[in-house]
């Protein structure tokens, strides 16, 4: 089995989901200053090509566990805007009819087992849906998303341990922006490198740069490729920035202006629209037909999130048991 | 009918389950090569083989999120905890994610995991192996909360708790792992949400849970000694709680005692008694007894661990309290 490689084609659609990312989170941004945002948001704009280019490296039915910032990872992995935005609403029609909001918002049939409001809580499931899949005698991969943050709770070391005593077909992806709310990276933890700490469970570990989609890919392709033939599990790091304050409620964004402005000038989306023109698989006049469709496209899902019925109060109870 | 051990009807229980169907499988520490700490699953290993058997290392949180995950994606788990205490250690995995899960999703996610865990008060353990945590995790919404006290229930419903395609917690109390009684040789589950009258009586009910129920037991055979005929009712599930069958029991006796083993602030004798005086106040004659441990840590010392807790003297004293 060969890692995948990256097509004119292929590489296209990755353009346009970052964009469709970055869109959707600017639609995020905007609602929230109009009061249609229930509840919390954790945008992702700067980290668009690590949920992007991990979730090009698998395969439909494969698992993915998320993060509280877990927008980029449900469109990345084909889950509908419009759903997204009416969840994020807290409208019948969103993902999880309003009930779980942004920090929630799941796709069980397409393997999104679920954005996640606790810190290194997804990752533990991550093992679990590979356990699960192999009593189940299914072929899956699972990849983990989480951040640097969660790298300092117990359950990544408890789940990294385990999946490699268990030689299972994970991918644990470190999305490291650096700060938690206020805590920086090199301030709350004691190695230079998450990926540094692959080594203490024999796992490999990648630090990759984060905000190019390719080197992602790449990394992740192999990763998955691991994972696939038996030989385990690996992570990777990838070093990357959020531009935005930790969450919509923010007061305060205790970050140097000037790192998160040297950041920006990284923005993975310029930087791969610069790689696709250079290759000329990307027009000028093609980019700017992308932009419109996207744009349109999150038009469209606010108008459906806004039009959309909230929940029945009769509904507030249903839903516990099965 | 056959007589077995509270431990062994837990063992066939999962040797008949798990044989029913290759979605079930067991992990935890311990469970595979030792067959349990208090060998409840023993033989496991030998029939199913490590991938249905899995002898995790010490990780109590990473063992409960595996169980959440793997139910997720359709398999079901049954998760060990070697003391309940040590549930504390993966609260988060228990209580953020098996119980809110399909909540949070809408609807589209089932975790039909069992999580199973001895309870190990009367033993000498100490504080932090002897607690009664099971108010926990009734007050917990997406959880079922189960706890048995004879073979029978053992077995029947740690079935039912298998085949339920929601989280259930699985309380064991250790004391009666080597107790006996009849289970039938074919195939059975019992319901989950059930309560049973363990003995009928028409002048104060007892509502005693687990280990409890014995001691309940024991103190009516003293009192019909006196003259004084109590009703003992078993709830064996804990949520959801078979209100009716205690309500029905406090409408003929108008005298209710709850006996508990957890602490008694915030207790499930405090849950049973404000269920039962927003129902059935009217019918009641005296005020309602709860006989539960102290709000004390468990010392080791058994002079001092039998002063917390319940025990049939206690249950006596209170239900003497409120006789006519």
């Amino acid at each position: 089995m060969e890692p995948q490689s990256l097509n004119s084609e292929k590489a296209i659609g990755l353009y346009r989901q970052m964009l469709t990312i970055r869109a959707f989170e600017q639609k995020v941004l905007d609602a929230h200053q109009r009061r249609l945002v229930h509840g919390a948001a954790h945008t992702y704009i700067g980290m668009e090509a690590v949920a992007v280019g991990v979730c090009a490296a698998l395969n439909e039915d494969d698992y993915v566990t998320s993060t509280h910032r877990g927008h980029g990872h449900c469109i990345a992995r084909g889950l509908e805007v419009k759903r997204m935005l009416a969840e994020i609403f807290g409208r019948a029609t969103g993902y999880c009819k309003g009930k779980g909001g942004s920090m929630h918002i799941a796709d069980v049939s397409r393997g999104m087992l679920g954005a996640d409001g606790i810190v290194g809580g997804g990752i533990p499931l991550a093992v679990g849906a590979a356990l699960g899949c192999r009593v189940r005698n299914l072929s899956r991969a699972v990849v983990s998303f989480f951040g640097e943050g969660a790298a300092n709770q117990g359950s990544f070391h408890e789940a990294l341990n385990l999946a490699a005593i268990q030689q299972l077909p994970l991918i644990f992806v470190c999305e490291n922006n650096h700060w938690a709310l206020s805590g920086e990276f090199k301030v709350t933890t004691a190695v230079p490198n998450v990926a540094d700490r692959a080594s203490a469970y024999s796992m490999p570990g990648h630090v990759v740069d984060g905000n190019d989609v390719e080197a992602v890919f790449e990394t992740a392709s192999k990763a998955v490729q691991r994972a696939r033939t038996g030989q385990g599990p690996s992570l990777i790091e990838c070093k990357t920035y959020r531009w935005e304050p930790h969450s919509i409620y923010t007061l305060r964004d205790p970050r140097p202006r000037q790192e998160v402005e040297a950041w920006k000038l990284k923005d993975p989306i310029a930087r791969f629209r610069q790689v696709l023109a250079g290759r000329e698989w990307l027009s000028e006049e093609q980019d700017q037909q992308i932009q419109r469709e996207v744009n349109q496209l999150l038009e469209e899902a606010e108008q459906f999130a806004n039009s959309s019925p909230y929940p029945e109060p009769s509904e507030a109870a249903t839903d516990v048991y099965v | 009918m056959k007589r077995i051990s509270f431990a062994q009807a837990l063992n066939e229980a999962l040797h008949e389950e798990m044989g029913r169907d290759p979605s079930v499988f067991v992990v935890g520490e311990d469970v595979g090569l030792l067959g349990g700490l208090f060998q409840v699953t023993q033989g496991l290993l030998e029939n199913f083989g490590p991938k249905r058997v899995i002898d995790t290392p010490i990780s109590e949180a990473a063992i409960a999120g595996a169980g959440v995950g793997a139910a997720l994606v359709g398999a079901r788990p049954v998760i060990e905890f070697q003391f309940s205490d040590f549930m504390t250690i993966a609260m988060d995995q228990i209580v953020n994610h098996a119980a809110k899960l399909r909540y949070m999703t809408g609807g589209q996610a089932k975790v039909p995991m069992v999580i199973r865990a001895p309870v190990c008060s009367g033993i000498s353990m100490g504080a932090q192996h002897s607690q009664n945590l099971e108010a926990w995790f009734v007050h917990v919404p997406g959880l079922i909360v189960v706890m048995p006290s004879t073979p029978y229930a053992a077995k029947g419903l740690l079935k039912a708790a298998i085949r339920d395609d929601n989280p259930v917690v699985f309380l064991e109390p250790r004391l009666l792992y080597a107790s006996t009684g009849e289970v039938p040789e074919e195939d059975y589950v019992l319901p989950i949400g059930k309560a049973t009258v363990r003995r009928e009586g028409s002048d104060v009910t007892i509502v005693a849970t687990g280990r409890m129920v014995g001691m309940a037991l024991s103190a009516a055979e003293r009192l019909s000694q006196e003259g004084l005929q109590a009703e003992v009712i078993d709830p064996q599930t804990l949520k959801p709680l078979d209100t009716e069958t205690i309500l029905r029991s406090v409408q003929k006796t108008s005298r209710l005692v709850i006996v508990n083993e957890g602490c008694r602030t915030c207790g499930y004798a405090s849950e049973i008694a404000a269920t039962m005086a927003d129902l059935a106040i009217y019918h009641l004659d005296a005020p309602i007894r709860r006989v539960t441990a102290q709000d004390v840590p468990m010392p080791v010392s058994r002079a001092l661990e039998a002063e917390l807790l319940p025990n049939v003297e206690a249950i006596l004293a209170a239900v003497k309290s409120i006789a006519k």
